[in-house]
């Protein structure tokens, strides 16, 4: 059995609503991931998948509860890529791992920019600013990986090739992950686990492991069943 | 740069190169109907202010004068700019500097220089004290700005990459603050060194302000204005020589 990690537990996490009243998006939310799971989150938008993540990663703590077992480090693909505009790829992608320039050059090729190390953001489409950010959460080989919408505005061959970049990635070395997408498809050739988020406040409604069909290689629900 | 727009910026130039040299012909031409030794032409002014560049007095008491601006300037955004900083980040910072900001920004440059005059002396600090003392309020004010303004985003991205606090500084913080430095170091510049001039005029013995005093005296024009263009021309190449490729070399990636 694997070691458990990460242990989530939210009492209460709200936010200021349009009408000045606070709003809870989460109330005694509980969850446990193991060690190296890979674990996908979906649900509605605007349910608090992102915010999760927020939570989980450290830099949100406007919450009442805690979060233990986090170890360092973390890379995470945020919604927008937050990428520094007067910093070019490559520098961007070496900030977050100083001292190992070429491992940054080697993930921009992984992700299929090669060629475009010099170029600053704003000089890349929206897709390509994502691959850089998918770069340099994978350049400092996270124990925890967190990732929103990691294949949103990318055209479907290039989503296809993180697809697989990914995947390649995780047979060498499996980091503790939350992936938010709404691509169950995906999430069911890659993930452990798929956890379903509803309601105000968002509450688990499906925590569903994955079982792999070891021939094909593929992936199948079995849907019902606790992850744990 | 598209053919068009450059035609457009090379006739901007011809225009503004024209409109100089009508102000100077307009000058000449006033000068020679006036015939007036309170009224000397460019031609008079610019054989002086040659005069004075090659004896030596103007390029010496020039170098204290920018000497004098650039120790000003660099006390002011260097304070200024910790405290603009602190009131931006802070809200109880802020609340506790604004008055003292507010009185400090309304303060007429004339009785700052005075009234440090009389407390410390008429020494070189005192001079760039009252200097500074009118600059920092421009400076917290501006830096304060741009303090409030920098991105969260980026702050949480730096902290999840677990960013030094060197390269935080260096690579999140300053290159979001630069376009608020260089408001301020040009505004500064401008600032600075008329309030030099005064400070200058009022309690030293040397520098472009001391000698505009003495041509005052004896009621010397063409000496005025030859000093006040040779610092205009010193500001203008400090513009273009400096500002204008920092300007370049700072916001290079917006290109």
């Amino acid at each position: 059995m694997a070691t458990l990690m990460l242990r989530i537990r939210i009492e209460e996490k709200t936010f200021p609503g349009d009408d000045g009243q606070r709003r809870t998006i989460f109330c005694a939310l509980s969850l446990d991931i193991a060690d190296g799971q890979v674990c996908v989150l979906t649900g509605p938008s605007g349910v608090g998948k992102s915010t999760l993540l927020s939570i989980v990663s450290g830099i949100d703590r406007e919450f009442r509860g805690s979060v233990s077992g986090r170890a360092p480090p973390s890379g995470m693909l945020f919604q927008t890529p937050r990428l520094l505009p007067w910093l070019t790829a490559l520098r961007n992608v070496e900030l977050a791992v100083p001292g190992r320039a070429p491992d940054a050059a080697r993930w921009l090729a992984a992700v299929g920019l090669k060629g475009h190390e010099q170029d600053y953001p704003q000089r890349l489409s929206g897709g390509m600013a994502r691959r850089v950010a998918l770069a340099r959460a994978l350049a400092v080989e996270p124990a925890l990986l967190l990732l929103d919408e990691p294949f949103a505005s990318l055209d479907e061959a290039t989503a296809q090739a993180m697809r697989n970049l990914l995947q390649d990635s995780f047979a060498k070395r499996r980091p503790t992950t939350l992936l938010v997408t709404h691509d169950l498809a995906f999430a069911s050739s890659l993930g452990d686990r798929v956890i379903v988020l509803e309601g105000s406040p968002a509450r688990i409604v499906r925590d569903v492991a994955i079982s792999r069909r070891d021939d094909a290689g593929s992936a199948r629900f079995k849907l019902g069943s606790p992850a744990q | 740069m598209t053919e068009v727009s450059a035609i457009t910026t090379n006739i901007q130039r011809w225009q503004s190169a024209a409109a100089l040299l009508a102000m100077v012909l307009a000058w000449q031409i006033a000068a020679s109907v006036a015939a007036d030794r309170l009224f000397p032409g460019p031609v008079q002014v610019v054989s002086v202010l040659l005069h004075e560049a090659v004896r030596g007095d103007l390029l010496y008491h020039l170098c204290i004068s920018l000497a004098r601006v650039a120790a000003s300037l660099g006390a002011a955004i260097l304070i200024g700019a910790g405290l603009g900083f602190a009131a931006g980040r802070s809200r109880r910072a802020d609340v506790w500097m604004r008055p003292w900001i507010v009185l400090l920004l309304n303060m007429p440059a004339l009785i700052t220089v005075i009234l440090i005059y009389i407390w410390l002396g008429l020494a070189e600090t005192a001079l760039v004290l009252a200097v500074a003392l009118n600059k920092i309020p421009n400076v917290v004010v501006t830096i304060r700005e741009g303090a409030s303004r920098l991105d969260k985003d980026f702050a949480e991205m730096a902290e999840l990459y677990r960013f030094g606090r060197a390269a935080k500084l260096q690579h999140v913080v300053l290159p979001q603050l630069a376009p608020f430095f260089l408001v301020t170091l040009r505004s500064g510049l401008a600032l600075t060194w008329k309030v030099v001039l005064l400070a200058e005029l009022l309690g030293r013995s040397n520098g472009v302000g001391f000698q505009l005093q003495v041509y005052f005296q004896n009621f010397d024009v063409t000496h005025i204005l030859a000093y006040a263009i040779s610092f205009g021309v010193v500001m203008l190449a400090i513009e273009f020589g400096l500002l204008v490729p920092l300007e370049r070399r700072l916001l290079a990636w917006r290109r």
